[in-house]
């Protein structure tokens, strides 16, 4: 589904991502893992487009076509959904017509009529139904006032409301009590078919222990310096990144 | 003639066609010798240092005007709120539209500042009010010593005044370059509450400068919505002067809606007489190409116990130009004043400007008072967010600028201005928004 080769990125004159390989398939849950700065983040962002970043060399390919010209909402439009590790605040604009303007363009772009009245009300019923949202929540201003556990609940019912293709979940564990975490995850959980992918952004493992992973990656300097299984997870918990870190200098 | 000296000529031949009262003779002469002295602001006045009048003032302006003019209603439909019942004050060309008009004189008085003038029987409602709050400015004094035309509105006490009331100035001159100059007395008695729509529209491709003077009486516990749309051609320019007296309890609104117009200045002044008062100032202004609207505001906090709320959001692209001067004077005695002012504006082009003066003269010292003032671009991580859920790029700008000015609606208390704005709104953010805000 998701296939980056060698990928270079800059922001600025600096260099974040210095050579990435990483091939993802349909019905994978890929966990990248890392230090602070490791360019974790970067790597989510040039992923979806963000023009703050320059991609310097290398290729982003999905379903065996280059995105990396693309611009952000294309990118959407074929199915790449991100998960910000911090949610924009947009006053004045309620949550579902956020979600209804979103829908509605990307089946535009699809060549698609706009989804009705009736069967967006019934989407949004079952999908806020499933990550435990009250209703009142989405006649809300987009992230407004939300608490860190409000809005990435809304950022994961976004994601179950658009049913991408890949998914994209950037630190989506930060800011969350036990409580939350497992409703996002079981989210998560029941949106994933054979279909689709996820990719996880985390320091911790311990979204992971409700999101189990097909594949660990540890992602530092730039580079994915060790892949592994689910087990790598709890190996980094256990012993931290400075064995990491050792391992690649001594090479 | 440079149009100061021809403004003066013409006032002797005014003054000979217009038959009144002497006290009205008297307020005349005194205004057209302050402006003879003052002459037109320039920006060597500090009240005017971002918005010069010179081009306007080039032209050779036709002062007296003609005959009435028709206009058909069909033609001029979109300019009035038609899906819901208003009382109507029209006038062309500066000359009153019986054909277009809905005057009311039943228990309350609807209708014309000339029959209010001329006739005995509101003698004493125009000695009490007329020209009392209007300040002593050159362009204020000019309006008043050719004061002539223009509404006339009195409510009684305790009446809720059952529809909302339009006014609306057209011009259509074909010939020449015209200028009017309406005058606008409304007072509004104890517990009585009125709202009103005003609109200045032009007609003609010619140029049209429109000096028009307002006077609002708020007495005890009255309540006035006063909603200013002004989207009007680009050869016509607007200097409204408006000024709000607020006794004892009384709530006043004053939105301004600027979309269009070569240049727009708005003088507002409110001035509190009386505890708790509420005086509302709110406005969205959206302008582009080498357009000019200036708010300079006053809220003038006299008596103790009372708010004020100063909402105006700006938008401004292509080589634009926008002027926020917004003072809040605070009087000694005016302890436990609440005053608010917020003044945000975007910067969509390089070439667009916006120059933001808040100012807070405070002498009381047991007040709440703030001011906020902005002057920025679009939200990059906003649109980008927007972008990356498939919300194209072009679409998002809007929708954020769009969310940005809508909240200034929320005070709007007729639905169906706020659905006209609303739809203004969006067509001039060149976006069609799929649902209401």
């Amino acid at each position: 589904m998701l296939k980056i080769t060698n990928l270079h990125a800059t922001i600025g004159t600096k260099e974040i991502l210095k050579g990435i390989n990483l091939e993802v398939k349909a019905g994978e849950v890929h966990a990248i893992m890392g230090p602070n700065g490791a360019g974790k983040s970067t790597l989510a962002g040039v992923v979806a487009g963000k023009e703050d970043y320059e991609t310097t060399a290398g290729l982003i390919a999905l379903n065996n076509e280059d995105i990396s010209e693309m611009s952000p909402e294309e990118r959407a439009h074929k199915g790449i959904f991100l998960s910000f590790q911090y949610p924009v605040e947009i006053p004045g604009v309620t949550v579902t017509n956020f979600i209804k303007t979103a829908i509605n363009q990307s089946r535009k772009a699809q060549g698609l009529e706009e989804m009705s009245a009736k069967d967006l009300l019934q989407k949004i019923k079952e999908k806020a139904a499933l990550l435990e949202i009250d209703r009142k929540f989405l006649s809300r201003s987009l992230n407004e006032g939300f608490s860190g556990g409000e809005k990435k609940r809304n950022e994961i019912f976004q994601l179950a409301m658009l049913e991408p293709k890949l998914a994209i979940l950037d630190e989506t564990d930060s800011g969350l009590d036990i409580d939350a975490l497992r409703i996002v995850a079981n989210g998560v959980n029941k949106l994933k078919s054979k279909d689709n992918a996820v990719i996880i952004i985390t320091h911790y493992q311990r979204l992971l222990d409700y999101i189990v992973p097909d594949f660990v990656h540890v992602l530092y300097d730039g580079k994915i310096v060790k892949s592994g299984g689910k087990e790598l997870a709890h190996e980094l918990e256990a012993k931290g990144y400075d064995w990491i870190k050792k391992e690649v200098s001594s090479l | 003639m440079e149009l100061k000296k021809k403004l003066v000529a013409s006032f002797m031949a005014f003054e000979n066609q217009v038959d009144v009262s002497t006290s009205i003779h008297d307020i005349r002469t005194e205004a057209i010798k302050m402006f003879e002295t003052k002459g037109f602001p320039t920006k060597k006045d500090e009240a005017w240092k971002y918005t010069s009048l010179k081009s306007l003032l080039k032209h050779d302006y036709s002062v007296f005007p003609n005959q009435e003019t028709t206009i058909d209603y069909n033609a001029v439909k979109p300019y009035f709120l038609h899906n819901i019942d208003t009382y109507k004050v029209v006038f062309v060309d500066g000359i009153y539209s019986s054909f277009l008009s809905e005057t009311s004189h039943d228990g309350l008085d609807i209708c014309l500042l000339s029959s209010a003038l001329n006739k005995p029987k509101y003698k004493m409602v125009i000695d009490t009010y007329f020209n009392q709050i209007a300040s002593k400015d050159s362009l204020t004094s000019l309006n008043t010593a050719f004061a002539k035309e223009g509404v006339y509105i009195n409510i009684p006490k305790g009446k809720v005044v059952d529809k909302p009331v339009e006014i609306i100035y057209f011009s259509t001159r074909k010939e020449s370059a015209l200028l009017i100059q309406p005058r606008n007395l409304i007072v509004v008695n104890e517990n009585s509450h009125i709202q009103i729509i005003e609109r200045h529209q032009s007609l003609t491709e010619n140029p049209v400068l429109t000096n028009s003077v307002t006077e609002i009486f708020a007495n005890k516990r009255a309540v006035v919505d006063f909603y200013k749309v002004q989207n009007d051609h680009e050869t016509a320019s607007l200097i409204d002067n408006t000024f709000v007296q607020q006794k004892q309890g009384s709530i006043c609104s004053v939105h301004t809606f600027s979309f269009g117009g070569k240049l727009t200045r708005n003088n507002l002044q409110f001035f509190q007489k009386g505890e708790g008062i509420d005086s509302i100032l709110k406005g969205i202004t959206i302008i582009k190409g080498k357009q000019h609207v200036d708010h300079s505001t006053l809220v003038h906090h006299i008596t103790p116990n009372c708010e004020s709320h100063q909402d105006y959001k700006g938008i401004f692209a292509e080589r634009a130009i926008g002027v926020f001067n917004g003072k809040v004077l605070v009087n000694k005695e005016a302890q436990k004043t609440n005053a608010y002012q917020q003044n945000n504006n975007i910067i969509i082009d390089d070439k667009a400007t916006i120059n933001a003066k808040p100012q807070l003269e405070i002498f009381a010292d047991d007040v709440k008072c703030s001011h906020g003032c902005t002057i920025g671009q679009l939200d990059q991580d906003a649109l980008f967010y927007m972008q990356q859920r498939g919300i194209p790029k072009k679409e998002a700008s809007a929708l954020l600028l769009y969310a940005f000015s809508n909240n200034v609606l929320e005070s709007v208390k007729i639905p169906e201005i706020k659905k006209r704005i609303n739809k203004l709104i969006a067509k001039k953010l060149g976006v069609a928004i799929g649902f209401d805000l």
